[in-house]
């Protein structure tokens, strides 16, 4: 297997962009991602693009295609591949990108994600992305997927010592992160009690809980280690992909407080780079609801099961902390176009580890991780990247 | 969802039908054709549930999907049956009322209303023992 690097990022503002279509915002993803590369489209070898569902979002399928197509990449007819795993496709896109140039089967490659969810109404986008959770046996039930993670929130905190006023302080720390992101969609700073005054969604979630349906777009750039500098003085190198399946509902699994998935794939990722917790320098965890940063910090093994609320409320997870938690502000505040935010997780490692984070930065950055779930953890894909 | 596709499923959804391996003992609810601890030594057999669990954990939905939207505020709950499967339904309780370990039973409900073909979908719920 060949070394592989990132050599290119891109990602569009995160938002409700209603001037902008599902084909602008990933033609201004790619486009940014090439600039920032150095790179002309004839020289890209292949395409991965995730995406759940713009089939409920915009009535569109056939996404690899189009995405080439508008792209202007139809007279090189590259290969270009859509990858769907629900909220974790964009991580997926990325890792069988680096699968690509590191089987030496191609050399640049695109890794891209998109997701335009504002075109619809939200009764119709709640019900699209309930098809990540199982639909015969949750969704028709009348599960929603904020309803399935207040089932996990439920099940912690009746197991493990986690207060609601812990649990909004996942969500403020995101937005202190975010309010530092140009991207982000939400860059105002919140407070404990923005989070508790703010509507109940599913008990004991609220509004400020839950991130929110975003339009946005994200692509990176892969390219064999040995070429990386012919593009780029800043060259990150990918140290480990790993990928992990569980059951497709929550209540088949062994523990409903615990991602088996997240312990799958994180172990697997640190073999595979050879580094240890204490090596990595910030970590962008899949926060789709506040709950979900708590298991996963856990589940990644930065801190022990049932610690979290106390190593958050220690400020442990802060820029500054022993390990900062969604610098970019996590899918709360910077957003969540459901196929993007993998390779939005990419690009904002990348930016740190080249130092170019502005006020968000992690001081002396040389390792990151990105931990991407699909549903509610039966798709989960980690990654290491280090200069 | 498509009449054929929730017909298909009419008599689990509505009598409680899961299976059960007859190679390990363990049984199924939602049902599975497969046992995915023998794999192919296992042995699937069809098994009626009693019926009666208890609240894994849970929650209120207060927001919904459109076709679910009118019934909120409704609790939601894993529930574990009596013999060791875990389903999702809905309880029909009080938010108040509803808590880990309350032990429930089985009973036919609608589910919910297809808004485009008129469609009643019919199936389990659970209700406080
Ligand atoms: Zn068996």
């Amino acid at each position: 297997m060949r070394d592989v690097a990132v050599i290119g990022i891109g990602c569009t503002n995160f938002g409700e962009v209603w001037e902008s279509s599902f084909r602008d915002l990933f033609v201004t993803a790619g486009a940014l991602a090439l600039e920032d590369a150095g790179l002309s489209g004839e020289t890209i070898d292949a395409m991965y693009v995730g995406n759940m569902s713009a089939g409920r979002f915009i009535e569109q399928e056939h996404i690899g295609a189009l995405i080439a197509d508008y792209a202007g990449l139809t007279t090189t007819h590259i290969p270009s591949t859509r990858v769907e795993a629900a909220c974790a496709s964009g991580g997926l896109a990325f890792r069988q990108a680096v699968i690509a140039v590191a089987s030496g089967m191609e050399d640049i490659v695109v890794a891209a994600g998109v997701e335009k969810m504002t075109d619809v109404e939200p009764g119709a986008s709640t019900d699209a992305l309930t098809g990540a959770a199982d639909r015969e046996w949750e969704g028709f039930i009348g599960a929603t997927f904020p309803g399935l993670y207040a089932m996990i929130a439920t099940d912690y905190m009746n197991r493990y010592p986690l207060t609601r006023e812990d649990l909004a302080l996942v969500p403020v720390k995101n937005h202190k992160n975010g309010a530092n992101n140009p991207i982000a969609q939400f860059r105002q700073e919140i407070t404990v009690d923005t989070v508790l005054n703010s509507t109940l969604v599913a008990d004991p979630l609220r509004l400020f809980d839950c991130s929110p349906i975003t339009d946005g777009a994200a692509a990176v750039i892969v390219a064999p280690l040995e070429r990386a500098r012919e593009f780029t003085d800043t060259p990150i190198k990918i140290l480990a992909t790993a990928q992990a399946s569980d059951t497709i509902a929550l209540h088949d699994r062994r523990d409903i407080s615990t991602l088996d998935a997240t312990i799958a794939a994180g172990e697997r990722a640190f073999r595979m780079a050879r580094v240890e917790h204490k090596d990595i320098d910030l970590v962008e965890v899949h926060d789709c609801f506040s709950i979900a940063e708590i298991c996963a910090i856990e589940d990644l093994g930065f801190c022990r099961k049932g610690e979290a609320g106390w190593f958050t409320r220690e400020g442990e997870t802060q820029i500054g902390g022993k390990i900062p938690v969604n610098t970019s502000g996590g899918l709360k505040s910077c957003g969540h176009p459901v196929g993007a935010t993998g390779i939005k997780q990419v690009c904002e490692v990348v930016q740190q580890l080249r130092g170019e984070a502005g006020k968000r930065q992690v001081n002396g950055a040389k390792i990151g991780m990105t931990h991407n779930v699909g549903g509610t953890g039966a798709t989960v894909a980690v990654h290491i990247l280090g200069v | 969802m498509s009449v054929a596709r929730f017909w298909r499923k009419i008599p689990q959804r509505y009598n409680l039908i899961g299976t059960k391996c007859l190679t390990c003992g363990r049984y199924f609810y939602p049902p599975r054709t497969f046992c995915p601890l023998c794999r192919r030594d296992g042995k699937i057999v069809e098994h009626e549930f009693s019926g009666r669990g208890k609240v894994i954990t849970f929650t209120v939905i207060r927001s919904s999907s459109d076709q679910f939207e009118h019934l909120t505020p409704y609790v939601l709950a894993i529930i574990e049956l009596e013999e060791g499967s875990r389903v999702t339904a809905q309880v029909v309780t009080s938010p108040e009322e509803i808590k880990i370990g309350m032990q429930v039973k089985r009973i036919f409900r609608k589910i919910s209303t297809d808004g485009e073909s008129g469609v009643i979908h019919y199936g389990t719920k659970f209700t406080p023992l």
